[in-house]
């Protein structure tokens, strides 16, 4: 089992989303997270759609979004050299004691503070999965009272390189 | 030209070249039932729902070409949903047409309101809720080349009651562009030169063709390869007729009910050659003991089928019927140089003899009728020469066992989703495509009740389906699995209460027959065939008969009950 990243262009028509969405429930595919949002072309969206499966379950995964009419294309990026990026709110609990050192925090993962009250501080995140993992299990210990995440948007590199 | 949606909606069937629409009215489809006297279109009133959707799609079967059913809102459109589910288990070209509340009542709960775009998502190819009557002529044109092309399958619009009473300009459109859906039509030509060298190489090589032979049109080339390469041939219960099922390299199905040859050839084959067909858990028995000594060749037009169940060796997206006739194009010229029949010949004579040692067989008893004599008695007394449609259990294993049909679009049976109540109103379908042809349905007495109201449309609309009942008063198949792995816990499946299924045809102006003595069969088959009327043939059949060879489910083909 393992994540991949999957773009998924889709016509922006009524209904696509559940299409989409119930394609995966209906075979039993898992989903990690899903985001969807128009691009510059007209009548186009773009998904990414972090899913989870082994290798014959994301081929079938990518058939599957492949064969839906509205689609009109899929890449999986795990199999490319991509960018990914989420962005994350996270409401920490912040007593005056403590404000230092989650100050110190946001600003060594270069977030930002978007809100701030009393005993409260709203941080934004933005990175992949392993900047966001590591900030969230350091500011735990804080007390996290709220998250609210995008999902992962991706884009391929524009240079593939060999390594 | 200025038209409402109603007048338009018929236009565009007009323009596809539908000629006959199944259909129930209701409040939301007023508007278009008001405008069908003026259409080309003929429509025929079924009595349930169900039968609409069935029929369209067994006149798509026996057609090739697309099926049409129109029905109204809310429980209207539920009652096909069945029917639905059955055409996309099956890849048959169906268009729905479903009324639907005004807009400004969609999602207000209103009467005889469903989601029924919602409810058909996941068991048509695409759908459409038609919001501007200016896309309306366009969606038309749409849902039928969507339905038809790449892998066919039921296509859904809902037609909201205002949008059919709009007026607009009807233009109808020549042409489809969909820059989502560009269905893969031609084989690559590197993969088939692979193929015909694995061909050169394999000495036990195997067709295992399916439906999409017979949806595609190309059985003519399949047989072509079978006969010309000398290559056993084996069928899914969806791909029967393709080959001619009288052909000595012919070795009926495959699968849970396969015969003892067909299973045993796909243990021992080193090419299996599957064409149109998707590795259905009901052919494969146990995926891991599937075919164990082959390389896999899998040529189909939809790429999902393609190592969905199975692992294959050689993938090739096409349609078959390009695929089939390249096939045949780049083996043609090796005919002379190669000889492949003498190269075939041991593993076709291995073949036969399995054939020979286990045929397709029953204990034929002087007193009682086994349903398969029956069967047999159907196929000799037709030669063949008929269209047969099936319910679902016993009756469809022994229609697809013992007749041997010679054409495609000659059976028409829920294999994917096994709806019983099928049998029936596919049956007037395909009579209703072809009025001088003889349509049988042969039913079961559980099956025939699912959908029995349908006499009364076979009835007034002159369509003499003959069905014949193989009556045992169980479910049948229910109650050999109980007997088989249950201990004959017969829960719920003894159905010997039963009406009096002559005095029912009676009572619709059918004809009935009953038989309870084995010498009566053949008289009174020929009797009944002859009747230009519906017709139910009430046969008692043994009551305990099994279907064998069986494969006990999700056990290796190798392991087959036999007779």
């Amino acid at each position: 089992m393992s994540k991949h990243t999957l773009s998924v262009m889709v016509e922006n028509e009524p209904g696509v989303l559940s299409r989409v969405a119930g394609l995966f429930s209906g075979r039993g595919f898992n989903i990690y997270s899903l985001n969807v949002a128009p691009t510059l072309e007209k009548g186009v969206s773009l998904m990414t759609i972090v899913a989870e499966g082994d290798d014959g379950i994301v081929e079938q995964i990518v058939k599957q979004l492949r064969k839906l009419i509205p689609t009109i294309k899929v890449k999986d990026l795990t199999e490319l050299q991509s960018v990914e990026r989420e962005m994350v709110l996270l409401k920490v609990n912040a007593e005056d004691s403590k404000r230092a050192e989650i100050l110190r925090i946001v600003d060594i993962f270069r977030c930002k503070v978007v809100d701030v009250s009393v005993d409260e501080l709203t941080i934004e995140v933005t990175g992949d999965q392993g900047k966001i993992g590591a900030i969230i299990n350091l500011l735990n210990r804080f007390g996290i009272k709220e998250i609210a995440r995008t999902g992962n948007v991706a884009m391929r590199r524009s240079m593939q390189i060999e390594l | 030209m200025k038209l409402t949606g109603a007048q338009i909606l018929l236009k565009c069937l007009e323009e596809e070249g539908v000629d006959v629409m199944f259909g129930f009215p209701g409040g939301a489809v007023i508007d278009i039932y008001d405008e069908i006297p003026n259409s080309s279109v003929e429509h025929i009133l079924v009595r349930h729902e169900q039968g609409a959707i069935h029929a369209a799609d067994g006149y798509a079967r026996a057609t090739g070409r697309v099926g049409v059913c129109l029905v109204t809102s809310g429980p209207g459109a539920t009652n096909t949903v069945t029917g639905i589910a059955t055409a996309y288990a099956d890849s048959i070209p169906v268009v729905i047409f479903t009324g639907q509340v005004p807009r400004a009542l969609i999602g207000n709960d209103a009467f005889q309101e469903v989601d029924i775009v919602g409810i058909t998502r996941p068991c048509t190819k695409h759908n459409y809720l038609v919001q501007d009557i200016k896309d309306l002529a366009r969606t038309v044109k749409q849902a039928f080349y969507l339905a038809r092309s790449g892998r066919p399958g039921p296509v859904l619009v809902d037609l909201p009651k205002d949008i059919q009473q709009q007026v607009t300009e009807f233009e109808y459109p020549d042409s489809v562009s969909m820059r989502s859906y560009k269905p893969t039509r031609k084989p690559h030509i590197g993969q088939i030169r692979k193929v015909v060298k694995l061909l050169k190489k394999a000495k036990r090589p195997l067709i295992y063709s399916g439906g999409g032979v017979i949806t595609s049109g190309s059985h003519e080339d399949l047989t072509w390869l079978g006969q010309t390469l000398r290559i056993p041939v084996t069928s899914t219960l969806m791909g029967l007729g393709a080959f001619p099922g009288d052909d000595e390299l012919f070795l009926g199905m495959l699968g849970m009910h396969g015969t003892y040859a067909a299973n045993m050839a796909v243990n021992n084959c080193d090419l299996l050659l599957a064409v149109g067909a998707r590795f259905d858990d009901r052919v494969t028995g146990k995926v891991d003991t599937f075919a164990p000594n082959a390389t896999i060749v899998h040529i189909d037009v939809d790429p999902t089928s393609i190592q969905k169940n199975v692992s294959v060796h050689v993938p090739l997206v096409a349609d078959c019927k390009p695929a089939l006739a390249s096939l045949k194009a780049e083996t043609e010229g090796t005919l002379d140089e190669f000889d492949w029949a003498a190269d075939h010949k041991p593993w076709v004579e291995m073949v036969q003899g399995w054939a020979k040692e286990h045929p397709l067989t029953y204990k034929d008893d002087s007193e009682n009728i086994k349903p398969q004599f029956v069967v047999e008695k159907i196929y000799e007394i037709t030669k063949g020469d008929a269209i047969i449609a099936t319910e679902v259990g016993q009756n469809q294993m022994w229609a697809a066992q013992f007749y041997k049909y010679a054409r495609p679009n000659t059976l028409l049976t829920s294999g994917g989703l096994g709806t019983m109540g099928y049998g029936f109103p596919a049956a007037l379908g395909a009579q209703r495509a072809f009025p001088d042809k003889l349509v049988l349905d042969i039913a079961g007495d559980g099956s025939i009740q699912m959908c029995i109201q349908e006499m009364m449309t076979a009835v007034c609309n002159n369509l003499p389906v003959k069905i014949i009942i193989l009556n045992n008063g169980y479910l049948g198949m229910v109650r050999q699995w109980q007997e088989l792995f249950y201990d004959k816990n017969y829960c719920a499946t003894c159905m010997d209460a039963q009406p009096d299924f002559v005095k029912l045809a009676e009572a619709y102006g059918a004809a009935g027959y009953r038989v309870t003595e084995k010498k009566d069969v053949e008289k009174t088959l020929r009797e009944a065939f002859a009747v230009d009327k519906p017709v139910i043939v009430d046969i008692r059949v043994e009551k305990e008969e099994n279907v064998y060879p069986m494969v006990p489910a999700g056990a290796s083909l190798t392991e087959m009950l036999l007779v």
